[in-house]
């Protein structure tokens, strides 16, 4: 066991790359506006979390829009109308994620490839069809106003400050990034945890995985419920990052753009999601003064990466580096 | 105009690379802190609207026209600065709509965001203005929201809501003695705002409503929902929907041919001219502006039309009129501050061809004149954009929600 975990998760390799992309998230928000920077942190986590479904569990949900949105209601209700502690009303929306990452695995979870797919897809349509039509939803307004409030009562996470030139609410960026780190900590840990080798042993082989005794199902399980829970998550804290948790946040075409992220920065892989998440989003933002063609231009990027980069920009560079490196140990031999 | 855009794009870009490398080069140093780039720079505008979905036409690329034509014709300039327009596609995103105009209010310092459509973005724009004090004018967006318990200090909702435009085609039907309703309803909080004003008035008149039946979002067949209409018995079936599904709608209705009169309760001209004269004759709705209604109308339509290959539809006016009024209100209050700008709006009587004797009530609400028109028929029609006609036209006092219903927290403190 103790080989199988050799590459660590916090072995030097691992722990530098940590150290790089705590540094990269202390950048951020120097290099874009901050409140863009957040969005695509909380965007990276929800890529992060789905990729964890179909990059590693073999898992195409096409409906993890309705995780992310409810975690985005719930969180705004809870911020809003219960007035809870900005903390609590992130549990609050996380606790919703999970529960119907629950009910959605019931439904779903013995089904495999695009019978999956639609389960998931027709089950998210059920989800946007009670937000939509809830009484505390606000329909298709959506919900406004949700207030960012104090972190345990103490630190403001509405004010802004001058740091190092960069005006921005300091303390909530600090809590997006805590929470999008730890996030993606707990993925790498489960993935590298016994569980998570037996979870990709399930991906490549299943009927051999269950020969060897492994309950497939039941990891299976455990994943998407991880999952929901994490894109959850995501959504809650988007929703305390602009104030609103709106409708198209459950739409089918936010989990069609999960899916498209993921496959940009590099299914399977660990950054890969991330990448392309806050990718996807900066062009969502600075194209916006392009208008009508925005689409046209996000299409073209779609098309070329697909083509040029079937392994996704992470996927491809990893792909790169390990071929050099075999190249660079046989030529030493 | 174009060139105008490609400008502003431009300062844009540049405006964040250098941005940019100053946060880069701040945070590498880490030494001293990079002076603002973003100071009073004169006024800035920014047209949030939806340049390539569902609302384009009625906003869209012709609302930043609009918003270009007054500052034209204001002077290029207020309080001796430069006016810039800058604008964006808010995709009709709430989420892309309020990121793009926190980046506005924070990096480029815009004072104004004008047209708004889709009122989920409209209301969380509107938000965004109260909190950080900056004046926000929905134009686009019909939702009574705005001025009721969504309303803010800083908001104006200018061209027309959804109560008066309900309210103006009930009440006019009603008085002809159609005094029974059906209503088609679509199936999400608009249709049911837009069914609950239109039903509250043909009640008040005396009149009443046989049934309610709720279609769907994007529904394309209405066939059972118009069955249901023709059995109804009433003499009006009213259509509380819009758009797409008030176009299908209306094409259906004449299919089938339904006898009964039909009211649209929220139509732009673009439904119109989507849906044909020789559809939509005699169908009657209320407007706050259309080009035929006189020679200022006209003059101002014609000019548009040379700018923008359409006439300019309700909100398109409404962006030109309202980026007028405040304009003129900055130059009243001798400042940008947006406190005094909107302090000098509630004080000014707006006069073009837009509004007679516009004025803008506490809760944000612009009083002005509504319009009941009735389509043409082909063979009334002497051009292409001839399409309406006046039937009457409704004083602002009787056309919006009186401010003692309004449940705006603002007036009743």
């Amino acid at each position: 066991m103790s080989a199988a975990r050799a590459p660590g998760l916090l072995g030097s390799p691992a722990l530098l790359s940590w150290i790089g992309v705590l540094a990269l998230g202390v950048l951020l928000p120097f290099l874009v506006y901050p409140v863009l920077a957040m969005e695509m942190l909380c965007f990276a986590l929800f890529a992060s979390a789905f990729n964890l479904l179909l990059g590693y569990g073999g898992l195409l949900s096409f409906g993890h829009a309705a995780f992310f949105g409810i975690g985005a209601y719930v969180c705004g209700h809870a911020a809003k109308v219960w007035q809870l502690d900005p903390l609590l009303a992130l549990a609050c929306g996380t606790a919703a994620g999970v529960m119907l990452g629950v009910a959605f695995g019931a439904v779903a979870i013995r089904r495999q490839g695009i019978y999956f797919a639609m389960v998931t897809l027709a089950l998210a349509q059920i989800v946007y069809f009670v937000l939509l039509q809830a009484p505390f939803t606000g329909g298709e307004d959506g919900l406004q106003g949700i207030p960012r409030g104090a972190l345990l009562g103490v630190l403001d996470l509405q004010s802004e400050s001058v740091l190092l030139g960069q005006r921005a609410a300091w303390g909530l960026y600090g809590l997006v990034l805590a929470v999008t780190v730890s996030g993606h900590f707990l993925i790498a840990r489960v993935l590298a945890s016994p569980t998570g080798l037996a979870l990709r042993s399930v991906q490549e082989h299943e009927p051999r995985a269950r020969s060897l005794g492994l309950p497939a199902s039941g990891l299976k399980f455990g994943m998407l419920v991880l999952s929901a829970g994490l894109a959850a998550l995501a959504g809650a804290l988007k929703a305390l990052v602009l104030g609103l948790a709106a409708l198209t946040d459950a739409t089918w075409q936010m989990s069609g753009e999960v899916v498209l992220m993921t496959l940009i920065g590099g299914v399977g892989t660990l950054a890969g999601p991330a990448v392309g998440a806050g990718l996807l989003r900066y062009l969502h933002h600075t194209l916006a003064g392009l208008g009508s063609w925005v689409t046209v231009v996000l299409g073209g990027i779609f098309v070329f990466c697909v083509l040029v980069f079937r392994r996704g920009m992470i996927g491809e560079w990893l792909a790169w580096w390990q071929r050099s490196r075999a190249a660079v140990g046989s030529s030493g031999r | 105009m174009q060139q105008t855009l490609q400008r502003s794009l431009d300062s844009k870009t540049r405006q964040r690379w250098n941005g940019r490398l100053g946060g880069l080069a701040c945070a590498l140093c880490a030494l001293l802190p990079v002076a603002g780039w973003a100071g009073p720079n004169g006024i800035k505008i920014g047209v949030l609207t939806d340049m390539s979905g569902q609302y384009a036409a009625i906003s869209g690329p012709g609302s930043v026209v609009a918003a270009q034509m007054a500052i034209d014709d204001f002077g290029g300039k207020v309080l001796g600065k430069p006016i810039t327009l800058v604008s964006a596609d808010h995709q009709n995103k709430a989420d892309i709509g309020v990121a793009k105009a926190r980046e506005w209010i924070d990096t480029q310092n815009v004072d104004m965001i004008a047209d708004l459509v889709n009122s989920g973005v409209a209301i969380a724009v509107q938000k965004l203005g109260a909190e950080k004090h900056r004046i926000t004018i929905v134009n686009g967006a019909g939702s009574t929201a705005l001025t009721n318990k969504e309303c803010s200090p800083f908001g104006v909702h200018y061209a027309y809501d959804t109560y008066a435009i309900a309210k103006g085609t009930a009440t006019a039907l009603a008085k002809q003695g159609l005094d029974s309703w059906f209503f088609l309803q679509a199936d999400y909080a608009f249709g049911q705002a837009l069914q609950s004003d239109a039903a509250r008035i043909v009640t008040g008149l005396g009149g009443k409503v046989t049934g309610t039946v709720k279609h769907p979002f994007n529904t394309t067949d209405f066939a059972s929902y118009l069955l249901q209409a023709q059995s109804s018995g009433a003499k009006v079936v009213g259509l509380a929907n819009a758009g797409a599904d008030f176009t299908n709608a209306v094409k259906q209705a004449r299919e089938f041919g339904l006898k009964q009169t039909i009211a649209g309760l929220l139509v732009f001209d673009t439904d119109i001219k989507a849906l044909g004269l020789a559809t939509a004759q005699g169908m009657k709705f209320t407007t706050a502006y259309t080009w035929e209604l006189n020679a200022e109308t006209e003059a101002f339509g014609k000019r548009f039309l040379a700018k923008h290959n359409a006439m300019p539809t309700m909100s398109q006016a409404g962006v030109y009129s309202s980026t007028m009024m405040y304009l003129n209100a900055v130059k009243a209050a001798n400042s940008d501050d947006a406190e005094a700008v909107m302090k000098k709006m509630r004080e000014l009587t707006v006069n073009d061809f837009f509004a007679k004797n516009g004025k803008l009530r506490p809760d944000g609400r612009f009083v002005h004149d509504m319009y009941l028109v009735e389509v043409k028929s082909p063979a009334e029609s002497r051009s292409n954009w001839d399409q309406l006609k006046l039937v009457a036209t409704i004083p602002g006092d009787q056309a919006f929600m009186p401010l003692a219903e309004s449940t705006c927290p603002l007036i009743h403190k």
